[in-house]
């Protein structure tokens, strides 16, 4: 139970409404929302509530994160559940999609039930499991889908692993549409994507082996086909070159159920920022060149591209303090998500309304999540941002159990002051 | 006074023409050291030097060392087979055991490209990179300078044709840096399957026939084809790749009749260079590791009696 909460004078930026004014959001105290918008000005608080003047913030519906990898069960040593939940809540997200490649990979009802309890009794925010898609993440067979979604999974993926047989794939899309589950895979071929970092000039002078883009839109394209035989719903989970944008926007005109995202630190970052071997910038998809991140934030902005994910991933000194080529890939990123985002509201090249909606209603429709909005009746997820503070980035500063972040010392404008999850503030500067 | 702003050898990147003068004309001295009967020096008495070698290599570990015990430094050789490295000790953690030792350089070999950039953030001493994976290996660069340089008597407006394996070569990768440094003209000769991507950006010209890439040429560089690169994956067949690719007398002809044959070695005889020219009256493959030895006095000479005075980057 919490108190009643009135939230004032808040510019209030509700993607779900199309909703961009001056107001007030009140929240009752069972933790949803009573009103929010401009005609909730001066109504007045109910008995008892808090009262927050929230003059010069944005209030936007809490941000959700559609992946993110956490090391519990099987490397809490990188981040658990827990941990995972706070640096979320520091970076104003409060509901996160928690990938299954931890050990044992959660491909079992028991082990999807088992985070749904940890997540419960542990975490400040909510944490939604996506399952397996295949036992293992093998790649072989596909899991219980059924029983599964049953259990609480929202996704089916196959994390980190590229899924190379076809017909694996094809049956298990087609078994997964009978239940209206979204399938979401990171498109990678593994024979001319063997590199680690993408292909060209800089990858030359490093010596270090370069993935081309085709090896992203090669498989991109074969699943985009599968998507449209098995007419099941298809997310492309990262992409990173304008070729995949367009390949996704073609299966939609195709009238396949498509949906793409694109990490952080692809709309941030390009393959220059590896400068000297920094192994922080090694990520999967490489980063690609200045000219595709520039194509990928049209890409977004326009809407081809839905959503903006962390794609935060914990590694520690054991994986990362190597050299590049033997470096795991992987970044942090749910604590710097919303600031880095904030770069492309400050230049002006993505408007704020696009961002909110690719962090927070776009990904909590698409995943069926009861997020994403700030509509009456909605469970008062809540993110108050102040657009212009300036901060930044320090690795002690990190809430993350892992310290990997690629915005080391960056310094942003803008950032989550105040998280609340049901109405209850997880996070306040 | 040594003046060289540099406290580390990482590459021939960041090294200016005046840097790789210096050294290439202290090298020349060195190379006077080495044929005195008298060969050692007491320039760097009371200083250590290790060799870490992660990859195994007898002429560029036997010449650093060499170079090291010809100043009169204290040498010690690490190589992966009786170090902890094959117990799973990571790379850093060896090195900053042997930085607790107080070396005054570190001299590394590496498969992984970009170790000697790591190594260099995490210890306090010099380290000089002798080779990281495909990257650089600038002793081999400037040892191979030198060989020209005295052969020629310049290294500006030569033309030098690189050979072969461009692809997985560092020491193609450093060569190509210095000779443009230098104001040479670079080619690369080598199958379309053995160049990086972006080649004729990084200051070379690309040719796919010998004949052609030779024509009046002043220096013929050839680089080592891994065995495992031959069958099938990179290259169809040695047969094959020798035909078009090997360096052959009638090959040869095509470069200036003074042209240098050069080699980094090991050499593969009969792969991409016959014995014919590998042994013959052009080849300076020997004098290669002459002045192996003495570039590599001259890079711990400069780098360790610079370390104080010089300012550091």
């Amino acid at each position: 139970m919490t108190r009643s909460l009135v939230l004032n004078n808040a510019r209030i930026i509700d993607p779900s409404r199309n909703l961009d004014e001056v107001g007030s959001i009140i929240i009752g105290d069972d933790g949803h929302i009573l009103a929010a918008g401009a005609e909730a000005r001066n109504q007045g608080a109910p008995d008892g509530a808090e009262v927050r003047d929230c003059n010069g913030l944005v209030a936007v519906p809490g941000l959700v994160d559609a992946r993110v990898f956490v090391g519990e069960p099987g490397a809490e040593h990188r981040e658990t559940i827990e941990s995972a939940s706070r640096a979320a809540a520091a970076g104003g997200v409060t509901s996160f999609i928690m990938m299954p490649d931890t050990d044992p990979v959660l491909d079992d009802i028991a082990l999807v039930e088992f985070v749904k309890k940890t997540a419960r009794d542990t975490a400040i925010v909510n944490v939604h499991p996506a399952a397996a898609l295949t036992k293992g993440l093998h790649g072989d067979e596909m899991t219980e889908i059924g029983l599964l979604q049953q259990a609480g999974a929202v996704t089916f993926t196959n994390g980190r692993h590229a899924l190379p047989d076809t017909l694996v794939l094809r049956r298990a899309m087609t078994y997964a549409r009978e239940y209206g589950a979204v399938v979401a895979l990171e498109p990678r071929e593994t024979y001319i994507g063997n590199g680690v970092m993408n292909e060209g000039l800089f990858a030359s002078w490093l010596g270090l082996s370069g993935v081309p883009k085709e090896a992203e839109i090669i498989p991109l394209e074969r699943d985009l086909r599968i998507a449209g035989l098995t007419r099941a719903k298809y997310h492309a989970a990262k992409i990173s070159v304008p070729e995949s944008a367009e390949a996704i926007r073609t299966a939609r005109g195709r009238g396949a159920n498509v949906t793409c995202g694109i990490s952080i630190n692809h709309l941030c970052l390009n393959e220059n920022d590896i400068g000297e071997y920094r192994t922080f910038f090694k990520l999967s998809p490489p980063l690609r060149t200045e000219d595709d991140r520039v194509a990928m934030v049209e890409a977004l902005a326009d809407g081809t591209i839905d959503i903006i994910v962390s794609s935060h991933d914990p590694q520690d000194v054991d994986t990362k303090r190597l050299p590049f080529a033997d470096a795991a890939d992987g970044a942090v990123g749910l604590e710097t998500m919303l600031a880095a985002a904030l770069r492309l509201h400050h230049s002006g090249h993505v408007s704020l309304m696009r961002l909110i909606d690719a962090m927070s209603t776009r990904p909590a429709q698409m995943f069926g999540l009861d997020a994403g909005t700030l509509e009456p009746g909605a469970k008062a997820d809540i993110t108050l941002i102040d657009l212009d503070e300036p901060w930044i980035v320090s690795k002690d500063a990190l809430l993350s159990r892992s310290k990997n972040t690629p915005f080391e010392d960056a310094r942003f404008s803008g950032r989550a002051i105040a998280t609340y999850v049901g109405g209850k503030c997880v996070h306040s500067l | 006074m040594v003046f060289f702003p540099h406290r580390h050898l990482l590459g021939i990147k960041g090294l200016t023409e005046q840097d790789i003068t210096y050294l290439l004309d202290k090298a020349d001295e060195a190379v006077q050291i080495s044929r005195q009967r008298e060969k050692k020096t007491s320039t760097l008495r009371g200083l250590t030097q290790i060799n870490l070698f992660f990859e195994a290599s007898t002429r560029t570990q036997s010449s650093f060392e060499l170079a090291g015990k010809r100043l009169g430094a204290d040498v010690m050789n690490m190589s992966v087979g009786n170090s902890s490295v094959k117990k799973g000790e990571t790379l850093i953690d060896t090195a900053m055991t042997l930085n607790a030792m107080h070396p005054d350089v570190l001299v590394l070999r590496h498969s992984s490209a970009g170790a000697a950039a790591l190594l260099a953030q995490k210890v306090a001493c010099s380290v000089v990179n002798a080779g990281d994976g495909q990257h650089e290996h600038p002793t081999q660069a400037l040892l191979d300078a030198l060989t020209i340089r005295r052969a020629k008597g310049k290294l500006s407006r030569i033309i030098v044709a690189i050979c072969g394996d461009v692809l997985h070569s560092r020491v193609a990768r450093s060569n190509i840096l210095l000779l443009n440094a230098m104001g040479a003209r670079v080619r690369v000769v080598a199958p379309a399957t053995l160049l990086p991507s972006g080649i004729a950006q990084m200051g070379a010209e690309v040719f796919h026939s010998m004949e052609e890439g030779l024509k009046d040429a002043d220096v013929v560089m050839m680089l080592r084809l891994q065995r495992e690169r031959m069958s099938g994956s990179f290259v169809p067949s040695v047969r094959e790749y020798f035909h078009f690719y090997g360096l052959n007398a009638e090959k040869l002809k095509a470069a200036k009749e003074d042209a240098l044959v050069m080699h980094p070695g090991p050499m593969n005889r009969g792969v991409e260079i016959a014995s014919e020219v590998a042994d013959g009256p052009q080849s300076v493959i020997e004098q290669q590791v002459e002045m192996g030895v003495a570039v590599r006095m001259a890079v711990m000479e400069t780098l360790l009696l610079s370390q104080n005075q010089g300012p550091r980057t």
